[in-house]
């Protein structure tokens, strides 16, 4: 997803005079021709995240559309006033583009792990979250993020699913079933097919969380029944499904990263399994839930 | 003077809102470019007010200066009043920023002159205003080596100071920009031709920052 998060940004950079990249010296080396190339328009502000949200709010006053990247926990976690005040607030958006999801950086341990970024970023009104599931994803919601000037924030992962689905910004049913609906966010996609398998159950996908697809959730949750595995922290998305089914009777079930700091490093599978969203833990706590 | 009379309600910074009174009036009334009838003015000069405390004065200039109307200074921070105790520019015409939580206008600012520049716009040019207090944040410093680093001449800082910082700056403010690059000059913030004399002193290749020295603040 990095990769083609490189490969479209720098497109846009040399297509579009209205987009800019705001960098704080993560992935830097990556841009770097693309820097020589457009130097007004990719900067590089050094380890200095309150800046660079500063920066990209400075840039979007003047009328350009900016992208900054770095980490999750740099990004969102370090810059989370700046973020509050420097965009939105001051009634211009920007484009932010994090790697380093959840867990992905579980072997450098919890200093580089965000699993809280898109609950803050839920704390602010108006943004779109794009979380894709797939690198096949990150070109078309990058691209269609620079075509307007609202926030977006655009969560890239080392964890992919098997296939891409460009059709995700809604709920979509990739697998059909009557006891429960099951949505799977992002990469959650695959362990949650893996697990969902022979159940009777229908799952969907989707790739943009907020604003969340609360039409397509009443339709396709007529049992009543619903799961919501997230690959941010648990419950993330449980107040608007709670608030779009408020009418009608309705059990919930929301899984993702517990809230527990493990001080433990190894691989992002063995975090996940810790947090319990590996596909055999998944099941066991979806079979036991289910009615 | 009789605008920042008008002005009511329990004005919570009134300190802040004297302090930058004279150095305020050199801005609008000297120096910057920027028209109350073409707000929107893409080739303005910016005037980012940071130390959004104590908005007062900015108000009531801005209202001398024909951006907004008297009468909006006759209820301050009320339930209707557009004018809060920390500046809105969603709802007051001619503000740049919205501010009030300290340490957010010198980046801004950053990214507003390489914004401009990035579109061919050399001529505006980009006024941050800060408290000496204000500087506490480390976001400042964050702007500071970053706009000295690479030579952004087309901001200038000007810091007020009325020695109002916990922990005080020993060397003095403008060293602290100095050493990063900046041209920096100190003036009297009370004497209306030295303030207009040290924001003309700009030179090229580098930011430029203005320490306005004035009463201490409680004195």
């Amino acid at each position: 997803m990095r990769q083609a998060f490189i490969d479209t940004a720098s497109a846009l950079i040399e297509q579009d005079p209205r987009t800019a990249l705001v960098l704080a010296d993560i992935s830097a080396a990556a841009f770097e021709q693309t820097a020589l190339k457009h130097p007004d328009r990719v900067l590089n502000v050094g380890i200095r995240e309150q800046l660079m949200i500063g920066v990209a709010g400075g840039l979007a006053l003047t009328g350009l559309r900016p992208i900054a990247h770095s980490y999750a926990t740099f990004l969102i976690d370090r810059a989370y006033e700046q973020i509050k005040l420097d965009l939105a607030h001051q009634g211009v958006g920007a484009i932010l583009v994090s790697v380093g999801a959840s867990y992905d950086g579980s072997s450098a341990g919890y200093t580089h792990m965000s699993p809280m970024d898109v609950q803050l970023i839920d704390t602010l009104p108006g943004w779109t979250v794009h979380v894709p599931g797939h690198p096949g994803e990150v070109a078309s919601l990058l691209t269609t993020a620079t075509a307007h000037d609202d926030p977006v924030y655009l969560r890239l992962s080392t964890q992919a699913n098997d296939i891409a689905y460009a059709d995700a910004g809604l709920l979509r049913p990739v697998r059909h079933g009557t006891k429960a609906l099951v949505v799977a966010v992002g990469p959650m996609l695959a362990p949650v097919l893996e697990a969902t398998r022979g159940l009777d159950v229908t799952v969907a996908y989707t790739h943009t969380p907020r604003p969340f697809d609360t039409t397509g959730l009443r339709e396709l949750a007529v049992s009543g029944n619903i799961a919501l595995i997230e690959p941010y922290l648990a419950g993330t998305s449980a107040h608007v499904v709670s608030a779009a089914l408020a009418d009608r009777p309705h059990r919930l079930l929301s899984l993702g990263v517990t809230r527990r700091d493990l001080h433990s490093y190894g691989t992002p599978a063995d975090h996940a399994r810790q947090h319990g969203l590996d596909p055999t833990t998944l099941r066991t706590s979806l079979t036991t839930w289910l009615p | 003077m009789p605008l920042l009379t008008r002005l009511t309600g329990d004005e919570k910074h009134a300190p802040s809102a004297f302090s930058t009174l004279d150095v305020l009036w050199v801005l609008y009334d000297r120096v910057l470019r920027v028209d109350p009838h073409r707000p929107d003015d893409p080739d303005r000069d910016r005037f980012l007010l940071s130390k959004g405390h104590g908005p007062a004065a900015y108000y009531a200039v801005l209202a001398a200066k024909g951006f907004l109307p008297h009468d909006w200074l006759d209820d301050l921070a009320g339930a209707d009043s557009p004018l809060g105790h920390h500046p809105d520019r969603l709802r007051v015409p001619g503000v740049e920023i919205s501010s009030g939580s300290l340490g957010h206008g010198l980046g801004l600012g950053v990214g507003t002159a390489l914004g401009l520049r990035a579109q061919g716009r050399l001529e505006p040019r980009v006024y941050v205003l800060l408290g000496d207090a204000e500087l506490d944040e480390g976001s400042n410093h964050e702007a500071i080596a970053y706009a000295g680093a690479t030579g952004l001449d087309t901001i200038t800082a000007v810091v007020i100071d009325n020695r109002s910082a916990s922990h005080g700056w020993p060397g003095g403010i403008a060293s602290r920009f100095a050493v990063h690059g900046w041209t920096a000059v100190t003036v009297d913030g009370r004497d209306h031709d030295a303030v207009e004399a040290g924001l003309k002193q700009a030179a090229e290749g580098a930011p430029h920052v203005v320490v306005a020295v004035v009463e201490t603040k409680g004195s």
